[in-house]
């Protein structure tokens, strides 16, 4: 541990610049609010020689709003984006889910972008991101991209990241009008947990027609899916029982995961439809809000 | 005692270790640090059964920064073949436990131990320690442990007059069990699992250790005994005791898991061989892999009733899990399962299986709640079938005074019926239920205990007082005993300070265990504090020159008894202290016993559930706990007891077990995945303070802290049945298998 060089640059060049040279060996590590690295590095499950603190860096901590369409940096912590009231409105389904993460304290530090980068299969705020249809900006040594949530990851732990590249922010699309979004996870308990199924729905409505829909489902497979069967058995209905248990059903097929100390394939298979079922209602009634 | 002129007893004063620890100022097993200190790691076994052919420790001693480093050779030799008790414990495993000598026996056993400069290279210098294994097939379930072929942990164990993992049994017979199922009008006969379970407490095994070149020892560290701490310590390092001062830290919980120890001895001759004070500090996962938990367990009971309601037999076989060692909390299960009714004939039967896990320690009642798990439920489908209320079922059938208990004596004054009689008339009783809330009932008991404690009670110089006893407060035995000696003194409470004595400072005091602290101190402490009242009545005779009899003590002053005695201004106890030196000296007392007349609690819970039947989640919504507490000296506290008994019960019942990987490793080695409850899985607890106090007490003390553990893993079992009409004989009733059971 005494080893450990820790940078905190100011500009994402110098960021990305530092991290593209030292990532090759796997030994450096991005450091935002450090929820996961901290733990990680004191049970011996990540041991860099390098890390990069990049809360110094403008860009990773703004928020903006461009006539409806936000941009939540990389590094702002749940209890922030919190604050900013006219998110919420927007995506309360995204926000319930990034505070979901870890205690209140936890919220202090948790971000978006280090949640994404954890790459776990459960992750609260995945799910909610792909279902918001969000894009993700990284910037590395060949300048910047944006990636749909949904293709950044590669497996559990890993990303699509290249080397050198940094995420530097969320920019989520103007929110249409009637519509909403939620996520819902099962936990044994009711709060500090680790989700067992996470589940996200995003509905567009139209005269009581579905015209857009996006359903996301987390802890059932490698990573965070974009169910889009379920998407296409929504989209055009009036979510009559049939077209909602197609798509719950949609779901259940989309789920390819494990057996494990937190719950069992034909339970998680079992739970991703009654989750999306009760994610969408509540989607529905923000929807009809407005 | 009248109740009614009680000025501190039965009153919420405030307790005396607070202030401390809400500003942080209380002491922890880790806070301590002296300079020139090093820190102590261990090296734990990476399987679950080996044979350990060599240890070479060259490499680790030669790391820069190591200092010492220490393995079973370092520890006195105890024989397998020779018992060596001390209390409950048997120092042969104890030490075995602390570092394994032959054979490691469980993932995660200690095998060495290295002092270095700082944490860090000492985890450095344990990965360079070389170890030769011989790997054996291990066994971590009952079922494995106990089946024909099964890998054998102790080749001189043996059962049937062949090696065997069962290590013990215990029984209590009562009457004619099979006359007794042939009166029987039906009979439910059902087998049940629990898993094993942590005490959970937050603040991890820790320690400080100081060794002179003339090896006299001084040991901070949190425990649940000083004096046990001493007497392990010395066993198993061979220092005498009288070398050995153990001085209790605060403790942050120990629900029975510190009533043995894991690093002192170790620290210890770290220290020795060093030439510095050693700390030890155990990580969340080292607690989790390798201290506590209490057994898992499969049982069988069958019970038999006549059409009137009247049990005419029971019969209970219990197979609890002990771990790596012998001494699983037989007794418990056996021996308190069927302690709350009145039964004519009765067996109980408990096994006592030794596997591959972590040896189990004390946890809250040990055993205790598996056996009533077992009994109260398949109570439940008797009153079912017999179409009564379980309430009146167990009314019925309560044992009173004058009962002759399954498990041997004949109770005495209690207070199981009126635990009864208090939920029946309880509004929660009556409380309407909506769909998929159910409400379940059950009882238990602990049997509580007496055993050896000392105190000393002087007068200062400014005529206060300070109390000392010998165990560590875990319950509320300081503001409890505040309450009492103020009471006996007639003296504000603020005036009465309480302490816990080191091992060198106060007289030996077993461990805080059992639920006996208050019992047991009460009684040490009041004879202490007459003595002192004599003593004062004693100065103020030679002040007024009378006799002593004619002296009384009252609100904090000496009086003339009456007339006849003379008139004299009353002497309070600031003025009696100010006089002390001339009158004789300083003014105080001491006492040391071995109490007896420790009677069991009982208890009675009502408890309502919840059932999310997609999600397959049962919520505790309501509760409500019924306990005989004999005499509640500090109400807030005994209540305190009584909520945390039941959260651990919902927790044992909902969401915690250990589980083991396909290699012999617990694979929730942690608070993420071994599910203690956290606030907003909880209801409010409701308690109703029984007061039925114990005769053979100054102050009617009875034990409270165990009890409560006992019911709730029952009542939630009966509760969710209520609900959903699905009964489950396999804990913890954790969403998946609940989900699972509901979906057949």
């Amino acid at each position: 541990m005494s080893d450990v060089k820790f940078i905190s640059p100011d500009t994402l060049e110098q960021a990305v610049d530092v991290y593209s040279k030292s990532s090759k060996e796997g030994k450096t590590k991005i450091l935002a609010g450090g929820t996961d690295l901290l733990v990680q590095i004191r049970s011996g499950i990540s041991q860099p020689d390098t890390i990069i603190d990049i809360k110094n860096i403008k860009e990773l901590k703004e928020i903006s709003n461009d006539n409806g369409s936000y941009t939540i940096g990389a590094a702002v912590a749940g209890a922030v984006l919190e604050e900013e009231k006219n998110f919420g409105n927007n995506w309360p389904g995204v926000l319930e889910a990034l505070r979901l993460i870890g205690s209140e304290q936890i919220q202090g530090r948790a971000s978006l972008g280090g949640n994404l980068c954890n790459a776990s299969p459960a992750g609260d705020s995945v799910p909610a991101l792909i279902a918001s249809g969000a894009t993700v900006k990284v910037h590395g040594p060949e300048g910047e991209r944006d990636m749909p949530i949904e293709s950044f990851h590669s497996g559990p732990g890993k990303t699509n990241l290249k080397n050198g590249e940094i995420v530097v922010n969320f920019q989520f699309p103007k929110k249409q009008k009637n519509s909403g979004d939620a996520y819902l996870r099962m936990i044994p308990r009711t709060e500090m947990d680790i989700a067992v199924v996470g589940c996200a729905v995003n509905v567009t409505i139209e005269n009581d027609k579905c015209v857009d829909a996006r359903v996301a489902l987390g802890a059932v497979a490698p990573k965070a899916l974009l169910v889009e069967d379920a998407s296409k058995a929504l989209i055009g209905s009036n979510f009559e029982k049939e077209a909602v248990e197609k798509a719950a059903l949609a779901c259940e097929a989309a789920c390819n995961p494990i057996d494990d100390k937190r719950g069992t394939i034909s339970y998680r298979k079992k739970v991703s439809k009654v989750l999306f079922k009760r994610a969408l209602e509540k989607a529905i009634e923000r929807a009809k809000k407005g | 005692m009248n109740e009614m002129d009680n000025k501190w007893i039965g009153k919420n004063t405030i307790r005396p270790d607070g202030a401390d620890k809400v500003t942080g100022r209380a002491e922890y097993g880790a806070d301590t640090i002296m300079p020139g200190m090093i820190w102590g790691k261990v090296l734990r076994s990476p399987y679950p059964h080996a044979t350990i052919k060599s240890i070479n420790t060259k490499k680790a001693e030669e790391l820069d920064g190591v200092f010492s480093v220490a393995t079973s050779s370092d520890c006195v030799d105890f024989p397998v073949d020779t018992p060596v008790i001390l209390g409950i414990q048997d120092i042969r495993w104890m030490a075995r436990n602390v570092l394994a000598k032959e054979k490691v026996l469980f993932h995660g056993h200690p095998i060495a131990a290295v002092a270095a400069m700082t944490e860090e290279i000492a985890e450095k210098a344990c990965e360079l320690i070389e170890v030769d294994y011989d790997v054996h097939p291990w066994a971590i379930e009952i079922d494995d442990a106990i089946k024909p072929d099964a890998p054998i942990l102790h080749d001189f164990i043996k059962f049937d007059g062949k090696p065997s993992n069962i290590a013990g049994t215990l029984e209590h017979k009562k009457g004619n069990i099979e006359e007794g199922f042939k009166d029987a009008d039906i009979i439910i006969e059902k087998e049940f699992e629990t898993a094993a379970v942590h005490q959970g407490y937050l603040e991890t095994h820790a320690c400080l250790v100081s060794v002179s070149p003339d090896d006299r020892t001084t040991i901070w560290s949190s425990s649940q005994g000083q004096f046990m701490v001493r007497a392990m310590t010395s066993f198993i390092t061979g220092i005498p005791q009288s070398s050995i001062r153990a001085i209790p830290a605060e403790i942050g919980g120990g629900f029975g898991g510190k009533t043995i120890v894991y690093l002192e001895p170790v620290a210890t001759i770290l220290s020795k061989k060093s030439g510095r004070p050693v700390k030890m500090v155990m990580t969340r996962e080292e607690v989790m892999r390798a201290s506590g938990p209490t057994s898992g367990s499969k049982s069988k009971v069958k019970i038999g009733a006549k059409n009137n309601g009247k049990i005419t037999a029971a019969q209970g076989t219990f197979y609890l899990q002990a771990g790596a060692f012998p001494g699983a909390p037989i007794r418990g299960a056996a021996g308190c399962c069927l302690a709350p009714y009145d039964i004519p004939n009765a067996h109980t039967f408990g096994y006592d299986v030794v596997s591959n896990r972590s040896k189990v320690a004390a946890y809250r009642a040990p055993g205790a709640p598996i056996g009533a798990y077992a009994v109260e439920c398949v109570l439940d489908e008797v009153a079912e079938a017999l179409n009564m209320c379980p309430l009146e079922f167990r009314l019925k059938n309560a044992a009173k005074e004058g009962t002759k208990a399954v498990h041997g004596p004949t109770y005495p004054v209690m207070g199981y019926v009126e635990t009864l009689e208090a939920c029946l008339s309880h509004p929660h009783y009556k409380a309407p239920l909506k769909k998929l809330q159910g409400r379940g009932y059950a009882s238990g008991f602990w049997f509580n205990a007496g055993g050896e404690s000392s105190a000393q009670v002087n007068i200062t110089e400014d005529g206060n007082v300070v109390v000392t006893t010998g165990h560590p407060d875990i319950g509320g035995s300081r503001a409890s005993i505040a309450n009492i000696t103020a009471e006996l003194l007639g003296i504000d409470v603020n005036r009465v300070s309480v302490l816990i004595g080191d091992t060198a400072t106060i007289g030996f005091s077993n461990l805080t265990g059992g639920s006996r602290v208050l019992f047991a101190s009460a009684l040490v402490v009041t004879e202490s504090t007459n003595q002192v009242i004599d003593i004062l009545k004693d100065r103020a005779s030679k002040i007024w020159n009378i006799d002593k009899e004619a002296i009384e003590w009252e609100n904090g002053e000496a009086r003339p008894a009456g007339d006849n005695a003379g008139k004299f201004k009353p002497l309070t106890l600031v003025e009696l202290a100010e006089q002390a030196t001339p009158t004789g000296g300083p003014i105080g007392a001491g006492h040391q016993v071995n109490t007896v007349g420790a009677e069991g609690g009982f208890a009675t819970h009502i408890c309502d559930v919840e059932v999310d039947i997609e999600l397959g989640i049962a919520r505790v919504i309501r509760y409500t706990a019924a306990q005989d507490v004999g005499k509640a000296i500090h109400p807030a506290y005994v209540e305190g007891q009584l909520q945390g008994g039941v959260v651990q019960g919902i927790g044992w019942a909902l969401n915690e077990e250990y589980i083991y990987n396909k290699d012999g490793k617990l694979d929730n080695p942690g608070f993420l995945d071994y599910r203690i409850p956290v606030c907003s899985d909880l209801p409010m607890i409701d308690t109703i303070l029984v007061e039925v106090p114990n005769p053979q007490h100054p102050q009617g003390v009875r034990g409270v802290g165990e009890v409560p553990i006992v019911p709730p893993l029952s009542a939630i079992a009966n509760a969710i049945y209520d609900a959903i009409g699905t009964r489950f004989y396999s804990l913890p009733m954790s969403p998946p298998k609940v989900l699972e059971k509901i979906s057949d």
